[in-house]
């Protein structure tokens, strides 16, 4: 209930806003509602939310897969730790923007730069995340592993990857809020097509409506697959922690 | 830690260590179940099983039900032996549940389980009942041993606990403080009072004069 309440409270903020500022500056939710009809009419909402969902998730998808093997490695192996650090470092003080920039230069304004450019940029957050909990590993259940002759594989599955997951999600959560915003930077600066796109053209043309528009829609359907997809994995995973004796 | 240790297991035999806590007895264990390799000397083992090992504390995967955590290590394990594995053990109403879930007296038995699943041919039991109460301490210790009679295997059981040792084993092996010898080595060939009597006057004897060595 009181969710609700305050989501009518941010509605009714925005209307009074929009108020003071003018139709130019901050179109109200009637105007933006009506430019996101417009827009679906069009064919256009769909095909550039597609566009970029698809290359959020690719980058997503490489991101999470180079930076979770890359993160045991280092948690586990020495010597991987001490080589991969302070590249690690460096990684993580690039400004996103040099990054992106960078990449359009040596791959060209290509569709394979803005995946690899966004990837890089969730890369390292996710190693250093994805390191700690194989630091953190517990030493008792790896004997126990051990003792028992335990095929590499099952010990994998089975004792490693339960212990990783809490730092998997945390990984997944931050990851996929960063990788979104990058996204549209990356469409902004070097790609025909896409919402990041859209909304520079909007940006020229000065259309606030369809800026918001667009960033709304954008968020309902970020905030949907958080809910339907995230969350109940997150219960499923965590079956084992709610109870006590 | 540990010096001159010295000693061979036949086959199917149970041997208690009982020495005073930090002696070193889990550090022993340790090395003979491959844990630990820095250490002089050799460990042969003349089998090709598997190890069952119960720790002291029951190192279950908290993720996983009691079921899958016996299943995990023992692949291989009908439904009815775990079924009978765990009537034995009292975990039968138990078997869905999570370590989260269980109280110590049960991780124990679900560790137990485990290690008795694989159908090892050595088993090393690591104080399995220590910090238990006295009455489910000796239900186990009647669990272990219709366990162990069903299905003899070299067992190695460290207890600081003479009576525990007296009564599961058959061969005793007592343990000096830090570092570690062996100071007696007595068959437990009879359960009865008499007997158990006669070897708790051996363990006192032995260790009063190991305490009056060291005073002098």
């Amino acid at each position: 209930m009181l969710r609700f309440a305050s989501i009518a409270l941010l509605i009714g903020a925005w209307y009074l806003g929009s108020l003071f500022a003018g139709e130019r500056m901050l179109p109200g939710p009637a105007a933006v509602l009506a430019a996101i009809v417009v827009e679906a009419r069009s064919g256009a909402l769909a095909l550039n939310l597609a566009t970029t969902l698809a290359r959020v998730a690719l980058a997503f998808g490489l991101a999470m897969a180079i930076g979770t093997a890359l993160g045991l490695l280092m948690g586990r192996v020495k010597i991987a730790d001490q080589l991969g650090d302070p590249w690690l470092v460096v990684l993580l003080n690039l400004p996103a923007l040099v990054i992106i920039i960078l990449a359009y230069v040596w791959g060209g304004l290509t569709e394979a730069a803005a995946i690899a450019a966004v990837a890089v940029n969730k890369l390292p957050n996710t190693i250093v995340t994805i390191r700690e909990g194989a630091r953190a590993l517990d030493p008792a259940l790896d004997e126990m592993a051990r003792v028992f002759a335990m095929p590499p594989m099952r010990a994998i599955r089975h004792v490693v990857m339960p212990q990783i997951a809490p730092y998997f999600a945390a990984a997944a959560r931050s990851g996929l809020s960063l990788v979104w915003k990058i996204v549209l930077v990356v469409e902004l600066l070097g790609r025909p097509n896409g919402v990041g796109f859209e909304m520079g053209i909007a940006f020229q043309l000065f259309d606030v409506t369809r800026i918001i528009a667009y960033a709304l829609v954008f968020v309902a359907v970020m905030l949907t697959i958080e809910t339907v997809l995230v969350q109940p994995l997150e219960r499923r995973a965590s079956r084992w922690r709610v109870r006590a004796a | 830690m540990l010096r001159d240790i010295a000693f061979t297991l036949p086959r199917g035999e149970v041997a208690a260590f009982v020495g005073p806590s930090g002696c070193g007895k889990t550090t022993m264990l340790r090395i003979i179940a491959g844990l630990d390799r820095d250490f002089e000397g050799t460990v042969a083992r003349r089998f090709d099983g598997a190890i069952g090992m119960v720790f002291q504390e029951p190192r279950l995967l908290p993720w996983r039900t009691v079921d899958e955590n016996v299943r995990l290590v023992a692949p291989g394990a009908t439904d009815a032996k775990l079924t009978a594995l765990f009537d034995t053990l009292e975990l039968a109403p138990h078997r869905w549940h999570y370590p989260g879930e269980l109280s110590l007296g049960l991780a124990r038995r679900c560790a137990l389980a485990r290690a008795f699943a694989v159908e090892a041919s050595l088993l090393i039991l690591d104080e399995p009942f220590v910090s238990l109460d006295d009455a489910l301490a000796a239900r186990l210790r009647g669990e272990l041993i219709k366990l162990i009679d069903s299905r003899p295997v070299t067992t190695l059981l460290v207890t600081h606990d003479v009576d525990e040792a007296i009564g599961l084993a058959d061969r005793l092996f007592l343990l000096s403080a830090g570092p570690a010898r062996i100071l007696a080595e007595l068959p437990i060939k009879r359960r009865d009072p008499a007997s158990t009597a006669a070897i708790r006057a051996e363990i006192a004897r032995v260790t009063e004069s190991m305490r009056n060595v060291s005073c002098a």
